[in-house]
């Protein structure tokens, strides 16, 4: 082989990038030509050279390098911020969103369920004959609704207490025939109404509630298969103890 | 009349491809601060070569770490760091003004005919040894050549590293490294010539 192609890889011997296949027949020629062994030492040298005098030549200065340390740390800290932020910011307007949208929801089916009750009442009231079954005696009320409810519930022993049953009558609410009682307190008239199901469906943000509203007074609770709804204007503090003892009449 | 010996300084480098397999193997993994701080000096000392000026050398490093950092999600775990840094920093620069002023086209798959060897006068080696002749035959290289010979000779870059600084094949890393020594050669050959005079 001829020194030109010896040459060739010297470059890749003094640069360490040479494969040891070609390493140990080019060092075995440099040993026996004094011409290539020149030319190799001489490149050796320059490399060398160049690395004394272009390695670390030029040093950065303490301020530079500390400014580029707080700037990485600093990009780094308000990248992570303004990430850390603005997730922050998106979690909470869509949690308040939902908040908002939930509660608007729920205000606008306590309405709903609060004017449709409040309606059953005022057109009961209003009716030529607001009770199918009038009678004072619960023991004649109750059994009247077997048949006609799919389910069963306890009336309230009234003796000694300001209230009197009048009657009661099947009534729909949200698709569904619950049972109506009229009571009176003086002169006021009171509705009990009393539904299938539980808190769960329709409505539901509706049992348990009290609220008042163009001087009637409406309280709910929801017991594990009836839901429980007594309206009437009489004053809250009346209206409650009728609801108190429907509530011990449901006990066993 | 004897034999001549030349007393042929033997490699003490161990070559480089058993270091760059370990290299390779193990990859560079860390935060961007851990990796690229020990990378500071070296890419300043580079930044300086191609500027030729400190607040330009400051400007592209300062670019290069903010551009390395905002793109490090790209950078792919366990592939060379110190390749790709110096890849964004030699963009950065080829892109600034200093850099487009600095432009040279370079023909490596044609090169210009030039003889296959110089001949090596004693008075080049005497040249070679100094910093001040290296320094300006560097200073005067076209910014390839300048570049590929700083980062094999200087910062001691494998020829895949280089190639992955660079973004060239590996044979053009050879092809580029040797015309820039020749080049190189060629100026300390007429620095030793003055001196000669």
């Amino acid at each position: 082989m001829s020194c030109n192609l010896w040459r060739e890889r010297l470059d890749a011997y003094i640069d360490g990038d040479c494969s040891p296949e070609d390493a140990g027949p080019l060092e075995e020629h440099l040993r026996a030509c004094p011409s290539c062994s020149t030319e190799a030492l001489h490149r050796l040298q320059v490399k060398r050279a160049v690395k004394s005098a272009a390695a670390a030549r030029f040093a950065p200065s303490s301020e530079f390098r500390a400014r580029i340390a707080q700037r990485i740390g600093t990009d780094r800290t308000s990248l992570f911020k303004t990430y850390w932020i603005s997730g922050f910011a998106i979690a909470a307007a869509m949690l308040l969103a939902v908040l908002v949208a939930t509660s608007w929801i729920l205000h606008v089916e306590r309405r709903q369920a609060f004017a449709e009750l409040l309606d059953l009442h005022i057109a009961t009231l209003a009716s030529a004959n607001p009770v199918d079954v009038v009678s004072e005696d619960r023991h004649t009320v109750k059994p009247w609704f077997q048949g006609k409810l799919p389910f069963s519930f306890n009336l309230p022993e009234l003796d000694n207490t300001a209230f009197h049953l009048l009657g009661g009558k099947v009534v729909y609410f949200d698709h569904a025939p619950g049972a109506q009682l009229i009571y009176t307190s003086g002169k006021h008239e009171i509705s009990v109404i009393i539904l299938q199901g539980d808190s769960s469906g329709r409505f539901g943000a509706f049992w348990p509630a009290s609220t008042a509203e163009n001087g009637f007074t409406i309280e709910t609770w929801a017991g594990p298969d009836l839901r429980y709804a007594v309206i009437g204007d009489t004053n809250p503090a009346d209206l409650h103890r009728l609801a108190e003892m429907l509530r011990a009449a449901q006990r066993p | 009349m004897g034999e001549r010996v030349i007393a042929f300084p033997k490699v003490s480098k161990p070559p480089r491809y058993t270091v760059l397999a370990v290299a390779t193997s193990t990859g560079a993994s860390g935060s961007f601060e851990e990796l690229a701080m020990p990378l500071f000096a070296q890419l300043y000392n580079l930044a300086y070569w191609l500027t030729r000026d400190r607040s330009a050398a400051e400007d592209l490093v300062q670019e290069t770490f903010m551009k390395a950092l905002r793109g490090f999600s790209s950078f792919k775990q366990g592939s060379n760091f110190r390749a790709w840094m110096h890849r964004i920093l030699r963009n950065t620069y080829l892109t600034s003004q200093a850099g487009l002023k600095d432009a040279v086209s370079l023909d490596d798959d044609n090169p210009s005919p030039e003889p296959a060897t110089v001949e090596t006068p004693e008075s080049i080696l005497l040249v070679s040894c100094e910093q001040r002749a290296i320094e300006s035959a560097l200073q005067s290289l076209p910014v390839p050549y300048r570049e590929v010979i700083l980062l094999c000779d200087a910062e001691e870059m494998s020829y895949q590293e280089i190639s992955e600084a660079l973004a060239i094949p590996l044979g053009t890393v050879m092809s580029r490294l040797s015309r820039a020594r020749r080049a190189m050669r060629a100026l300390l050959s007429k620095t030793s010539q003055e001196v000669e005079r």
